[in-house]
């Protein structure tokens, strides 16, 4: 039979924390690192809150030949892969060749970096560029980073499905467990706070332009009104079953179940697609949606949006009111990274049977027949998470993940 | 979804084909084109390139409203997404499929891309930075769709909006692997039953100045400016470099029965892909060629053909001095005696390297190869070099019977993709 998919090592660079007990401890007690952008001068923006990722010294945490070839959200990734490779135990230069391979889903690319290069381009001439540019800005980044600072010779890949791509990367890494590698890095990376980046990311008329922290980002809320954008890094070691049985690791539990779908096109008459991943994860994982002890929740913060979602949720649980909950409020949203993080923040909730919270969203204002969390955490038997994720344009995913037996 | 075993894995045929490529544009004239071994690589006319150390690239005449886009299109969409649509169409015309009769839930998009829509972020941060200027740049002069600059997950949510796509939908980024694994991504779904059809391809826009620059900065391309026309010399003694490229190609990928049933022309069947990454360097190959041979055994192992099957690679063949080398070690030491047997050829010397579209341009070229028993030559291929010692198919386009068919891809990053494509009716043959 097909060979089951676990979860043995975790790594996190949010802006709740970096590393993974940092993040967790800030996510279970609601913490929230949403606050005006001090990474560069922002007030002629419309938009000014972000998730930033707490200053470190990149030099303290990584060797420095790779500090002038790295934008900050390889950097961010090269942090997480390391963190999430040690906590699984596992040294892929001891592994057999072409055992461990890397997956990373990407959406922004090297952003800052490129306005770097882009403004050394315009302002100087060509041959102001770095010798860098031709990789450090690509997509396929931190792919190739992971894979040659941790001698991974296995299948690589990169997908780009915007914030969906967190729990598209993670699937793939399951394909290619369940084709014979045994051990995958997995998960996204995300930063675009620089002036280019941050107009880039505002031109989506999703992003909200709220002032107070706290009120910005309150999906499924009246007060709904966008999204605060967040940058940061979360990994994962995916790793064959009994590879991990074999050796001993421990496991935080199994991506049990995936789906992705796509919305038909604007206008067409045709239903949002959420709610048909939805009901496929769960048969892929052959799990009733009575079993589902939690959903972490794409969460939006557009109103037509959260709309959409709560109403798949509706469909899917029908009356039972399934615990719901978005973590997200307090970090913003990561792109590639945001879903990924879901993942972590829900295996570690199995692991710890509390639901984290929704930072800043009362139960008393949400808007939808949902049973969300609110700001503090709920303590719960919980066997099994639903982990969702959309991306803008139409992207659609959904995976259940079981805690480890 | 059809949950399967890991031993009922449906078969992938191409039974659609769409091109955009230097030189040019639709499948008939691009495999004119290869065969007749002309070249399609010129002076850069997009831009004054004398400032640059390389100056030549291999251009598409594309008029975008002439291949049936709006001019709303035209003026919004990248180029790069604007090769994909127009290749999808394409695509789906010649493989007679009707997209009503397909199930939206189980049409999927996988579109690769290197570099995403880096022409038009170029162009729209030379003008929100008033030409670099100002580091904070004016947002009252950004573009309302700059978003989808920012993000090319927009190339395959424009694709799947326009052929009704409601299944799978991603863009496959992995350098210049993206055109070989966007399609051997969409063969992963197709074959463990997560979608009956795929629109499967890859494109890129590059010509730009940052593009250039960056090439420049580390001597990728070529130094051959006086004359562009055999500038693209893969495998030839005197190479220097590759020469920058656009375009795009897409295929519709269809499981086996279903082809099968509706009676559509099968031109290949898609029998077994592999990637692996080098663990060495983000640009550099290791000479001896190591992962790209694993990559090779690999997909072979999958299609279960032997080496001794092969009639036919289609090379990376970039025309760097290292690529070349690290690639004819790959083949020597994925298939012994038999890469000795085998010719090899390089299309970018025709029509340059299109970074992530060109594993796709490649991978038509291979199922068109199959179709007609016809391998496209490497052109420009003068004079050996006693590193490349096998048969590179020099000049002039050779008749043969071609059942199978080797692709090949090597990307910065460290990515080296195979893919095994076989003649439809070769298996019964056998």
């Amino acid at each position: 039979m097909t060979s089951q998919a676990v979860v043995t090592g975790i790594g996190v660079v949010a802006p709740t924390g970096i590393g993974r007990e940092e993040y967790w401890e800030a996510t279970r007690a609601g913490g929230s690192a949403i606050a005006p952008i001090t990474r560069f001068d922002a007030s002629k923006y419309r938009a000014r809150l972000a998730g930033q990722v707490p200053d470190f010294d990149p030099a303290e945490r990584l060797p420095s030949h790779l500090l002038p070839q790295t934008d900050p959200m390889t950097q961010y990734a090269l942090i997480a892969a390391e963190h999430a490779l040690d906590d699984a135990g596992i040294i892929p230069e001891q592994l057999p060749e072409y055992a461990a391979g890397v997956v990373t889903a990407a959406a922004y690319g090297g952003f800052e970096f490129g306005q770097g290069e882009l403004q050394n381009l315009w302002s100087k001439g060509g041959e102001y560029v770095s010798a860098y540019q031709s990789f450090a800005w690509f997509y396929a980044v931190n792919t190739g980073q992971i894979s040659i600072r941790h001698g991974m010779r296995g299948p690589g890949r990169v997908i780009v499905t915007e914030q969906a791509g967190g729990l598209d990367a993670v699937a793939q890494a399951r394909r290619q467990v369940r084709g014979g590698t045994p051990v995958v890095v997995t998960g996204g990376a995300d930063s675009a706070l620089c002036p280019w980046g941050w107009v880039s990311q505002i031109a989506n008329g999703r992003v909200s332009l709220r002032e107070e922290p706290h009120r910005a980002y309150l999906p499924f809320s009246r007060e709904a009104c966008g999204y605060v954008p967040g940058e940061g890094a979360a990994l994962l070691i995916v790793e064959d079953a009994d590879s991990a049985h074999a050796r001993g690791a421990r496991r935080y539990g199994e991506v049990a179940g995936y789906a992705a779908t796509f919305d038909p096109p604007p206008g067409s008459g045709r239903p949002p697609g959420l709610e048909r991943a939805i009901r496929m994860a769960l048969a892929d994982a052959e799990v009733t949606p009575q079993e589902v002890d939690v959903v972490f929740a794409d969460a939006a913060g557009v109103p037509d949006l959260d709309a959409v979602e709560a109403a798949a949720l509706r469909a899917v649980f029908g009356e039972r009111e399934v615990p719901v909950t978005a973590p997200k409020t307090g970090t913003g949203r990561l792109a590639s990274a945001g879903a990924c993080l879901d993942l972590v923040a829900a295996f570690l909730a199995l692991r710890d049977q509390v639901i984290p919270p929704t930072p800043n969203v009362t139960r008393a204002h949400v808007a939808h027949p949902i049973a969300l969390v609110g700001p503090e955490p709920v303590s719960a038997s919980l066997q099994t998470a639903l982990v969702l994720a959309r991306g803008i344009g139409g992207f659609n995913a959904a995976m259940v993940i079981r805690r480890a037996a | 979804m059809t949950v399967r075993g890991p031993h009922a894995h449906h078969r992938v045929a191409v039974t659609g084909i769409g091109v955009v490529a230097p030189g040019a544009i639709g499948t008939k004239a691009f495999w004119e084109l290869l065969t007749s071994g002309r070249t399609a690589t010129r002076r850069i006319s997009f831009f004054d390139p004398s400032p640059f150390r390389s100056q030549v690239a291999a251009e598409c005449d594309f008029d975008p409203v002439a291949e049936g886009l709006t001019v709303e299109q035209s003026q919004r969409l990248d180029r790069a997404v604007q090769f994909a649509l127009v290749c999808a169409r394409e695509a789906i015309a010649d493989s007679g499929l009707t997209l009503g009769d397909v199930d939206p839930y189980r049409l999927g998009v996988s579109l690769g891309t290197a570099v995403g829509a880096t022409m038009s972020l170029d162009r729209e941060y030379c003008v929100v930075s008033h030409r670099g200027k100002y580091w904070e740049v004016d947002p009252e002069r950004a573009v309302p769709h700059l978003f989808d600059y920012l993000v090319p997950s927009s190339f395959a949510a424009e694709v799947a909006w326009d052929v009704g796509a409601e299944g799978p939908v991603s863009v496959i980024s992995t350098g210049c692997t993206s055109g070989l694994d966007a399609v051997g991504h969409a063969w992963e779904l197709i074959r463990e039953g997560s979608a009956d059809v795929m629109i499967a391809g890859a494109t890129d826009a590059p010509i730009s100045p940052i593009t250039v620059a960056c090439f420049d900065a580390i001597k990728a391309t070529t130094t051959l400016n006086d004359d562009p026309e055999h500038a693209s010399r893969p495998f030839d003694a005197r190479r220097d470099g590759f020469v920058l490229g656009e375009g795009a190609a897409v295929f519709v990928l269809e499981e086996w029965e279903r082809a099968r049933r509706r009676g559509a022309t099968v031109y290949a069947e898609i029998a077994g892909f592999a990637t692996r990454c080098n663990a060495y360097h983000m640009t550099g190959l290791r000479p001896d060629g190591r992962e790209m041979a694993e990559a090779i055994r690999a997909s072979l192992d999958i299609a279960r053909i032997p080496t001794t099957a092969i009639d036919y690679i289609n090379a990376h063949g970039s025309g760097t001095r290292q690529n070349d080398r690290h690639e004819t070690a790959a083949f020597k030491a994925s298939l012994g005696d038999h890469a000795y047997a085998t010719p090899v050829s390089s299309i970018k010397s025709m029509i340059g390297h299109s970074l992530g579209a060109i594993g796709s341009l490649e991978v038509a070229a291979c199922a068109l190869a199959i179709t007609h028993n016809v391998i496209p030559p490497t052109a420009n291929w003068t004079e050996r070099d006693p590193e490349c010692d096998l048969d590179y198919v020099p000049v002039t386009a050779r008749e043969q019977q071609t059942d199978v068919v080797l692709s090949v891809g090597s990307g910065f990053g460290g990515f080296q993709s195979a893919m095994v494509l076989s003649d439809p009716e070769w298996a019964c043959r056998d």
